[in-house]
Protein backbone atom coordinates (compact mmCIF):
# COMPACT_ATOMS: atom_id res chain seq x y z
CA UNK A 1 0.00 0.00 0.00
CA UNK A 2 2.65 2.37 1.00
CA UNK A 3 4.73 1.30 -2.15
CA UNK A 4 1.49 1.88 -4.09
CA UNK A 5 1.07 5.49 -2.66
CA UNK A 6 4.38 6.64 -3.19
CA UNK A 7 3.79 5.30 -6.88
CA UNK A 8 1.08 7.68 -7.10
CA UNK A 9 -1.91 4.99 -6.95
CA UNK A 10 -4.95 6.76 -7.39
CA UNK A 11 -7.01 3.98 -6.13
CA UNK A 12 -5.07 3.11 -3.06
CA UNK A 13 -5.19 6.45 -1.82
CA UNK A 14 -9.19 6.23 -2.44
CA UNK A 15 -9.35 3.23 -0.69
CA UNK A 16 -7.25 4.64 2.33
CA UNK A 17 -9.71 7.46 2.46
CA UNK A 18 -12.74 5.47 2.61
CA UNK A 19 -11.06 3.40 5.26
CA UNK A 20 -9.79 5.98 7.82
CA UNK A 21 -11.94 9.32 6.81
CA UNK A 22 -14.75 9.08 8.99
CA UNK A 23 -12.30 7.80 11.84
CA UNK A 24 -10.10 10.57 11.61
CA UNK A 25 -13.07 13.36 11.69
CA UNK A 26 -14.54 11.55 15.06
CA UNK A 27 -10.85 11.77 16.21
CA UNK A 28 -10.56 15.19 15.31
CA UNK A 29 -13.58 16.67 17.13
CA UNK A 30 -12.00 15.91 20.55
CA UNK A 31 -9.61 18.66 19.47
CA UNK A 32 -11.76 21.18 17.51
CA UNK A 33 -15.17 22.49 18.00
CA UNK A 34 -17.23 22.37 14.91
CA UNK A 35 -17.32 19.29 12.34
CA UNK A 36 -16.54 22.65 9.88
CA UNK A 37 -13.06 22.67 11.28
CA UNK A 38 -12.73 18.97 12.02
CA UNK A 39 -12.85 18.24 8.16
CA UNK A 40 -10.27 21.10 7.70
CA UNK A 41 -8.11 19.30 9.87
CA UNK A 42 -8.91 16.00 7.95
CA UNK A 43 -7.95 17.38 4.42
CA UNK A 44 -5.00 19.09 6.08
CA UNK A 45 -4.17 15.35 7.41
CA UNK A 46 -4.57 13.68 3.88
CA UNK A 47 -2.33 16.00 2.02
CA UNK A 48 0.31 16.12 4.94
CA UNK A 49 0.05 12.34 4.45
CA UNK A 50 0.76 12.53 0.92
CA UNK A 51 3.59 15.25 1.20
CA UNK A 52 5.25 12.73 3.70
CA UNK A 53 4.86 9.22 1.99
CA UNK A 54 8.39 9.62 0.79
CA UNK A 55 9.76 9.74 3.91
CA UNK A 56 7.78 7.51 5.92
CA UNK A 57 9.77 5.39 7.30
CA UNK A 58 7.61 1.95 8.48
CA UNK A 59 8.71 2.46 11.92
CA UNK A 60 4.88 2.51 12.90
CA UNK A 61 1.93 1.09 11.27
CA UNK A 62 0.95 3.09 8.43
CA UNK A 63 -2.59 3.69 9.99
CA UNK A 64 -0.99 4.99 13.61
CA UNK A 65 1.49 7.46 11.37
CA UNK A 66 -1.92 9.01 9.87
CA UNK A 67 -3.56 9.36 12.91
CA UNK A 68 -0.04 11.30 14.35
CA UNK A 69 -0.29 13.50 11.52
CA UNK A 70 -4.08 14.22 12.26
CA UNK A 71 -3.53 14.75 16.00
CA UNK A 72 -0.87 17.28 15.61
CA UNK A 73 -2.50 18.99 13.24
CA UNK A 74 -5.42 19.23 15.53
CA UNK A 75 -3.72 19.98 18.37
CA UNK A 76 -2.65 22.96 16.82
CA UNK A 77 -5.62 23.96 15.38
CA UNK A 78 -7.29 23.36 18.75
CA UNK A 79 -4.64 25.72 20.81
CA UNK A 80 -5.24 28.24 18.30
CA UNK A 81 -9.01 27.91 19.55
CA UNK A 82 -7.84 27.55 22.78
CA UNK A 83 -9.96 24.42 24.23
CA UNK A 84 -8.39 22.89 26.92
CA UNK A 85 -10.98 19.97 27.45
CA UNK A 86 -8.73 17.58 25.29
CA UNK A 87 -6.24 17.14 27.50
CA UNK A 88 -8.15 16.40 30.77
CA UNK A 89 -10.20 13.88 28.13
CA UNK A 90 -7.73 12.27 26.72
CA UNK A 91 -4.97 12.45 29.59
CA UNK A 92 -6.84 12.60 32.76
CA UNK A 93 -10.08 10.75 32.26
CA UNK A 94 -10.23 10.09 36.17
CA UNK A 95 -10.36 13.45 37.01
CA UNK A 96 -13.67 13.81 36.86
CA UNK A 97 -15.42 10.34 38.20
CA UNK A 98 -18.46 8.83 36.61
CA UNK A 99 -20.37 6.59 37.61
CA UNK A 100 -21.56 3.40 35.12
CA UNK A 101 -24.51 2.99 36.76
CA UNK A 102 -26.51 5.47 38.88
CA UNK A 103 -26.20 5.28 42.76
CA UNK A 104 -29.64 5.40 43.49
CA UNK A 105 -30.10 1.58 41.62
CA UNK A 106 -27.76 0.42 44.39
CA UNK A 107 -28.61 -0.04 48.30
CA UNK A 108 -26.96 2.62 50.33
CA UNK A 109 -23.11 2.12 51.75
CA UNK A 110 -24.53 1.85 55.34
CA UNK A 111 -27.22 -0.52 54.81
CA UNK A 112 -27.41 -3.57 57.17
CA UNK A 113 -27.12 -6.49 55.11
CA UNK A 114 -26.66 -5.51 51.62
CA UNK A 115 -24.28 -2.40 51.06
CA UNK A 116 -24.19 -1.43 47.05
CA UNK A 117 -26.35 -4.49 46.34
CA UNK A 118 -28.66 -3.80 43.50
CA UNK A 119 -31.47 -1.81 44.85
CA UNK A 120 -33.38 -2.60 41.43
CA UNK A 121 -31.31 -5.09 39.32
CA UNK A 122 -31.18 -5.41 35.49
CA UNK A 123 -33.97 -7.15 33.82
CA UNK A 124 -33.19 -8.97 30.78
CA UNK A 125 -33.71 -7.50 27.48
CA UNK A 126 -36.74 -8.75 24.97
CA UNK A 127 -34.38 -10.35 22.49
CA UNK A 128 -36.79 -9.73 19.53
CA UNK A 129 -36.61 -5.63 20.24
CA UNK A 130 -32.62 -5.56 20.28
CA UNK A 131 -32.67 -6.89 16.90
CA UNK A 132 -35.18 -4.14 15.74
CA UNK A 133 -33.87 -1.10 13.48
CA UNK A 134 -35.39 1.31 15.87
CA UNK A 135 -33.02 -0.09 18.44
CA UNK A 136 -29.92 0.42 16.33
CA UNK A 137 -30.78 4.05 16.34
CA UNK A 138 -31.14 4.13 20.12
CA UNK A 139 -27.87 3.17 19.99
CA UNK A 140 -26.41 5.34 17.27
CA UNK A 141 -27.99 8.55 18.88
CA UNK A 142 -26.18 7.43 22.53
CA UNK A 143 -23.35 7.74 20.84
CA UNK A 144 -23.84 10.83 18.81
CA UNK A 145 -24.45 12.18 22.80
CA UNK A 146 -21.03 10.86 23.98
CA UNK A 147 -18.30 13.54 24.89
CA UNK A 148 -16.04 13.34 21.83
CA UNK A 149 -13.39 11.63 23.46
CA UNK A 150 -15.30 8.56 24.47
CA UNK A 151 -17.15 8.41 21.03
CA UNK A 152 -13.97 7.97 19.17
CA UNK A 153 -12.76 5.53 21.41
CA UNK A 154 -16.36 3.67 21.24
CA UNK A 155 -16.39 3.99 17.45
CA UNK A 156 -12.81 2.54 16.53
CA UNK A 157 -12.86 -0.31 19.00
CA UNK A 158 -16.92 -1.13 18.78
CA UNK A 159 -18.09 0.12 15.34
CA UNK A 160 -14.51 -0.33 13.72
CA UNK A 161 -12.88 -3.20 15.38
CA UNK A 162 -9.91 -1.93 16.30
CA UNK A 163 -7.64 -3.51 18.64
CA UNK A 164 -6.98 -1.69 22.17
CA UNK A 165 -3.73 -1.23 20.91
CA UNK A 166 -4.59 0.26 17.85
CA UNK A 167 -6.77 2.61 19.32
CA UNK A 168 -4.95 3.68 22.05
CA UNK A 169 -1.81 4.68 19.31
CA UNK A 170 -3.96 6.52 17.20
CA UNK A 171 -5.03 8.58 20.17
CA UNK A 172 -1.92 8.45 21.57
CA UNK A 173 -3.29 7.63 25.13
CA UNK A 174 -2.04 4.96 28.03
CA UNK A 175 -3.68 1.53 27.71
CA UNK A 176 -5.50 2.21 31.09
CA UNK A 177 -7.02 6.08 29.37
CA UNK A 178 -8.60 3.97 27.14
CA UNK A 179 -10.56 1.48 28.69
CA UNK A 180 -11.67 4.61 31.01
CA UNK A 181 -13.02 6.15 28.39
CA UNK A 182 -14.47 2.91 26.14
CA UNK A 183 -15.85 1.45 29.97
CA UNK A 184 -17.70 5.36 30.36
CA UNK A 185 -19.17 4.92 26.66
CA UNK A 186 -20.41 1.61 26.86
CA UNK A 187 -22.24 2.01 30.06
CA UNK A 188 -24.01 4.75 28.67
CA UNK A 189 -24.68 3.05 25.73
CA UNK A 190 -26.06 0.68 27.64
CA UNK A 191 -27.82 2.52 29.92
CA UNK A 192 -29.62 4.46 27.06
CA UNK A 193 -30.87 0.35 25.67
CA UNK A 194 -31.63 -0.29 29.20
CA UNK A 195 -33.78 3.49 29.18
CA UNK A 196 -35.24 2.76 26.29
CA UNK A 197 -36.08 -1.23 26.35
CA UNK A 198 -37.44 -1.15 29.53
CA UNK A 199 -40.03 2.18 29.22
CA UNK A 200 -41.95 0.46 26.54
CA UNK A 201 -42.33 -3.27 27.90
CA UNK B 1 -5.79 -5.31 46.09
CA UNK B 2 -7.72 -8.15 47.73
CA UNK B 3 -11.15 -7.78 46.79
CA UNK B 4 -12.71 -10.83 48.52
CA UNK B 5 -16.20 -11.82 47.62
CA UNK B 6 -17.53 -10.47 50.17
CA UNK B 7 -15.65 -7.30 49.57
CA UNK B 8 -16.93 -6.74 46.01
CA UNK B 9 -20.34 -5.27 45.82
CA UNK B 10 -22.35 -4.76 42.88
CA UNK B 11 -21.99 -1.16 43.01
CA UNK B 12 -18.23 -1.55 42.42
CA UNK B 13 -18.23 -4.82 40.27
CA UNK B 14 -20.12 -2.66 37.12
CA UNK B 15 -17.38 -0.57 37.09
CA UNK B 16 -14.68 -3.65 36.54
CA UNK B 17 -16.73 -5.08 34.24
CA UNK B 18 -14.71 -3.39 30.50
CA UNK B 19 -11.53 -4.29 33.00
CA UNK B 20 -13.26 -7.82 32.99
CA UNK B 21 -14.27 -8.07 29.25
CA UNK B 22 -10.63 -6.56 27.90
CA UNK B 23 -8.77 -8.93 29.97
CA UNK B 24 -7.33 -6.60 32.43
CA UNK B 25 -8.30 -7.90 35.73
CA UNK B 26 -5.15 -9.35 37.72
CA UNK B 27 -6.44 -12.81 38.22
CA UNK B 28 -7.49 -12.19 41.97
CA UNK B 29 -9.83 -9.87 40.87
CA UNK B 30 -11.11 -11.99 37.82
CA UNK B 31 -11.84 -14.63 40.13
CA UNK B 32 -13.83 -12.46 42.66
CA UNK B 33 -15.84 -11.17 39.54
CA UNK B 34 -16.60 -14.51 38.53
CA UNK B 35 -17.76 -15.68 41.37
CA UNK B 36 -19.59 -12.68 41.84
CA UNK B 37 -21.77 -12.94 39.01
CA UNK B 38 -21.85 -16.79 39.49
CA UNK B 39 -24.13 -16.12 42.63
CA UNK B 40 -25.71 -12.40 41.36
CA UNK B 41 -28.28 -12.51 39.19
CA UNK B 42 -28.63 -8.39 38.83
CA UNK B 43 -24.78 -8.52 38.09
CA UNK B 44 -25.14 -11.46 35.82
CA UNK B 45 -27.98 -9.80 33.44
CA UNK B 46 -25.69 -7.00 33.88
CA UNK B 47 -22.59 -8.23 31.94
CA UNK B 48 -24.92 -9.94 29.75
CA UNK B 49 -26.15 -6.21 28.91
CA UNK B 50 -22.87 -4.79 28.37
CA UNK B 51 -22.17 -7.95 25.88
CA UNK B 52 -24.91 -7.23 24.13
CA UNK B 53 -24.26 -3.68 23.70
CA UNK B 54 -21.11 -4.41 21.91
CA UNK B 55 -22.13 -6.96 19.79
CA UNK B 56 -25.15 -4.76 18.98
CA UNK B 57 -23.04 -1.39 18.27
CA UNK B 58 -20.67 -3.62 16.51
CA UNK B 59 -23.49 -3.73 14.21
CA UNK B 60 -23.40 -0.37 13.33
CA UNK B 61 -22.28 0.39 9.48
CA UNK B 62 -19.13 2.15 9.81
CA UNK B 63 -19.35 6.27 9.29
CA UNK B 64 -18.52 6.83 5.32
CA UNK B 65 -16.73 9.87 3.30
CA UNK B 66 -19.16 11.95 2.14
CA UNK B 67 -19.36 12.53 -1.29
CA UNK B 68 -17.98 16.19 -1.26
CA UNK B 69 -15.20 15.49 0.86
CA UNK B 70 -13.99 12.49 -1.12
CA UNK B 71 -14.26 14.64 -4.79
CA UNK B 72 -12.19 17.37 -2.96
CA UNK B 73 -9.57 15.25 -1.61
CA UNK B 74 -9.40 13.41 -4.84
CA UNK B 75 -8.86 16.50 -6.59
CA UNK B 76 -6.19 17.27 -3.84
CA UNK B 77 -4.51 14.31 -4.63
CA UNK B 78 -4.37 15.29 -8.58
CA UNK B 79 -3.24 18.40 -7.54
CA UNK B 80 -0.36 16.36 -5.69
CA UNK B 81 0.80 13.79 -8.33
CA UNK B 82 0.65 16.61 -11.09
CA UNK B 83 3.38 18.49 -9.54
ZN1 LIG C 1 -24.02 -8.29 42.14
Amino acid sequence: MIAALRARDERVFAELMRMYNASLLRVALIYVATRAVAEDVVQETWIGVLNGIDRFEGRSSLKTWIFRILTNIAKTRGQRERRTVPFSALERPDAVPEAAVDADRFLPPDHERWPGHWASRPEPWPEERLLAAETRAVVERAIDELPPAQRAVISLRDIEGWSSDEARNALGISETNQRVLLHRARSKVRQALEDYLTEAM
Amino acid sequence: MSASIEQLSCQELVELVTDYLEGALPERERDSFEHHIEGCKGCHEYVRQMRETIELTGTLAPADISPEAEAALLSAFRDWTSR
